[in-house]
């Protein structure tokens, strides 16, 4: 069963290393539209102190947008999929490791990137370590909710609209708590609270997403 | 071994067909046949369990697959008209990550060995979308090569090979079935398997003509 997920993850990291491209372009991406925002509401520390939190995390959203429709897309077109299916352990096994994978090539790369990016908006080390701490809990949740659009906006066409349509609203509780607890750092009342919400968001996301995924994935294979 | 009866495909609102009935034992092969839009790719997923037939059952050493789920799974091996191989990686990666993927694991000799045998060696690290269609083909059906789960199921098989390449296929589809195990393909050319009892069905002879009116 691990050695499964290994598997998986192994492949998918290989695969991404191969297309590096995919990689730095979701990265750019988020430092473009985060250094967007400086640029654009003027050179207020007060005000674009009071912006990061969420301008951080909205591009965070968007720039795991960019990797989800691939998700799934690859492995349909090629056939893999299909193989992937019939192995003899549960597709949402697969569909776990496949996640993580993706978290490790499109969630983990914001992470890191985050604290850099904060000192734009002139945050305060605490503030920045919380960002930073936020989006290490919260991106897995991303993975695993945006799993379960990719599988169902498989093979339709358009699909990749479809998909942020379906998926975007389904992040709003991690926005609000990912970016609810750097202002609560902020304004000094403790991100405790928040962080606890987001970290049960993300357990949620990635152990439970991959049995719909599964359906979803069976449903398009058929 | 392998059992279908009366089984009914519908895609959209056309009948495929109906009243599909075969058994096929240990040793034998059914060559399935057929115009193109018949059904023959229907047939094959739903003998995978891909694809749930709109009416009639599958069995598996007597049980329905839809019950055995993974213990059926783990007794097939299905060849897809798509290659199932990945563009970026080399034919010795995709044969040793389709192995890993299906739980059969296989070192890295056995790899080269398969690799081989299907005349890929020299190319075993070069990223498969160097490749020719045929040699892709070939990487794919390199996975037979060391493939020992009973029942094979094969999607066109000898598409895009040489002569040369289907003799190869057609020996390990032999070799197979003399170890007793079950093999349904599709295909469009008659290719003499060396070994095994090879059964053909024919989806679109003049009994399923009816079966193929509009439905409702």
């Amino acid at each position: 069963m691990l050695s499964l997920i290994g598997a998986v993850i192994g492949r998918d990291l290989r695969l991404a290393m191969r297309r590096q491209a995919d990689i730095v372009a979701a990265m750019f991406f988020f430092i473009i539209v985060v250094s967007l925002f400086p640029l654009g509401v003027g050179p207020e520390p007060e005000q674009l102190r009071r912006l990061a939190p969420g301008v951080l995390w909205v591009a965070a959203l968007l720039a795991t947008m960019l990797s989800l429709p691939r998700l799934f897309a690859d492995d349909h077109r090629d056939g893999t999929l299909e193989q992937l299916a019939l192995a003899p352990e549960p597709l949402a096994l697969i569909v776990l490791g496949k996640v993580i994978a993706h978290w490790l090539v499109a969630g983990l790369p914001l992470v890191v990137l985050a604290p850099v990016l904060g000192i734009q908006f002139d945050l305060a080390t605490d503030a920045l370590a919380v960002l930073t701490l936020s989006l290490l809990i919260g991106t897995p949740a991303l993975s695993g909710i945006g799993a379960i659009g990719a599988a169902l906006t498989l093979g339709v066409r358009g699909g990749g609209v479809l998909l942020s349509l379906l998926v975007l609203p389904l992040y709003i509780p991690v926005l609000i708590f990912g970016a609810g607890a750097v202002d609560a750092t902020v304004t000094g009342v403790g991100a405790q609270a928040h962080l606890s919400l987001l970290g049960a968001l993300a357990l949620g996301g990635v152990f439970f997403a991959p049995w719909p995924t599964a359906a979803a994935l069976r449903i398009a294979l058929e | 071994m392998l059992e279908a009866s009366n089984l009914e495909c519908v895609r959209g609102e056309r009948r495929l067909f109906a009243d599909l009935s075969f058994r096929l034992e240990g040793g034998e092969m059914l060559a399935l046949q057929g115009r193109n839009g018949s059904g023959k790719t229907s047939l094959l997923r739903m003998l995978c369990g891909l694809t749930p037939a709109a009416s009639g059952e599958i069995r598996w050493r007597g049980r329905p697959i839809a019950q055995l789920g993974d213990e059926f799974r783990s007794e097939l091996c299905f060849l897809g008209h798509q290659n199932a191989i990945k563009e970026e990686l080399t034919p010795l990666e995709n044969i040793l990550s389709t192995a890993r993927l299906a739980q059969e694991p296989l070192d890295e000799d056995a790899a080269l060995a398969a690799l081989e045998l299907v005349g890929l060696l020299g190319r075993e690290d070069l990223a498969c979308r160097y490749l020719s269609q045929g040699q892709k083909r070939r990487a794919a059906l390199a996975r037979l090569v060391n493939e020992r789960r009973p029942l094979w199921v094969l999607d066109e098989p000898y598409v895009a090979l040489d002569k040369a390449a289907i003799e190869l296929v057609a020996g390990l589809v032999g070799a197979h079935l003399q170890r007793g195990g079950l093999a349904v393909l599709t295909t469009h050319q008659v290719v003499a398997v060396p070994a095994g009892r090879v059964r053909e069905l024919t989806l679109d002879d003049d009994d399923t003509a009816q079966q193929r009116l509009r439905a409702g």
